[in-house]
């Protein structure tokens, strides 16, 4: 079932610290993975499969490149639920 | 009857579902196998979660390939899982990026690919044996390594390594009853594959070169193969490569 961005939003940061340990509160649409979130490629792999279960998604790798922000992602996810 | 009924293998190289070895596992279930996956280090959880999209999710026993004490107690871990081993992929390759710059790398970039992708095969399969006996089948991914490739300089030598080695595990396993033989796939978008930089000269290349064509997006055709050969239908065949390229071995330019 389609879900709202603020739920994929909050989905997302669960998964994020589950992986990295960064407070979901610091998870926010602004923020960059890499720069801001500190999140490197094999963190950014797990966090992506992680999502993919929960979200019920697939997210090709040629996808993932373009995913910079963590609303970048949230967007996609949210597109992707259709 | 299905190729692999009954057989246990024990598969490594999964990391991500385009993985060559994901193919072989999910091929090598619904041909009647019994598999288990190895993975490592931080690896581990992408391959657990990768695993639960097989047919049936395998376990996933820990195994970096360059840590002795994993390799020693290899058999006795799968023994959790198998009583035996019909087989074992051999999906392992890695090389710092220093190594694909040939005449600018060091021996400290060499020296771990070589021990990654070329010695690893002997330190697999040597970690197996406990667990196989006659008509166990030992089976490894290579790229071609009878040329010099566009960037993937001294990962090349380390799969010319790696086909040697082959060659002589199928030497001193074959009395065992035991073959060892690769398949030598042309490229394929992998997460592997990626991480080579300018791996992207081979991707239009291939498919104009090959007289069959190739998708550097399908794993299936090398999986396929690979399966081929952990079944009992190549029984008298080790020390062999097989290639899966589209036929781009064989044409001139």
């Amino acid at each position: 079932m389609a879900q709202t961005e603020q739920e994929i939003l909050a989905g997302l940061a669960e998964i994020i610290n589950e992986e990295t340990g960064l407070e979901p509160s610091e998870v926010q649409p602004e923020k960059s993975f890499t720069e801001d979130l500190d999140i490197d490629s094999l963190s950014m792999m797990t966090i992506v499969v992680n999502a993919e279960e929960k979200f019920d998604v697939r997210i090709p790798d040629d996808d993932v490149k373009n995913l910079t922000t963590v609303g970048d992602a949230v967007s996609y996810i949210k597109g992707a639920q259709g | 009857m299905a190729l692999l009924d009954g057989k246990k293998l024990l598969v490594t190289g999964v990391l991500m579902d385009s993985s060559i070895a994901f193919h072989v596992a999910r091929l090598a279930q619904q041909e009647g196998a019994e598999v288990v996956l190895t993975s490592f280090g931080r690896t581990m959880k992408i391959t657990q979660a990768i695993a639960k999209r097989l047919p049936t999710t395998p376990p996933v026993v820990e195994l970096d390939v360059t840590d002795r004490e994993h390799l020693d107690t290899l058999a006795e871990r799968l023994g959790e899982h198998v009583d035996r081993l019909d087989g074992v992929l051999h999906s392992i390759g890695n090389a710092p990026p220093g190594a694909f710059n040939f005449m600018d790398a060091g021996w400290d970039d060499v020296a771990p690919a070589l021990h990654t992708s070329a010695y690893s095969l002997k330190g697999l399969a040597a970690a197996a044996l406990p667990l196989m006996s006659e008509g166990s089948a030992v089976v490894g991914l290579t790229f071609d390594a009878q040329f010099a490739w566009p960037v993937y300089d001294w990962m090349g030598v380390a799969k010319a390594a790696f086909e040697s080695t082959s060659r002589y595990l199928a030497r001193d396993l074959g009395p065992k009853g035991i073959r060892c033989n690769l398949v030598s796939a042309g490229p394929i978008r992998t997460t592997a594959a990626k991480s080579i930089p300018g791996f992207e000269t081979f991707e239009t290349v291939w498919g104009e070169r090959a007289p069959l064509g190739w998708d550097i997006r399908d794993a299936e055709p090398a999986a396929r193969a690979c399966v081929a050969l952990l079944s009992d239908w190549f029984p008298a065949t080790t020390g062999e490569i097989v290639h899966v390229d589209g036929g781009v071995h064989a044409i001139g330019q």
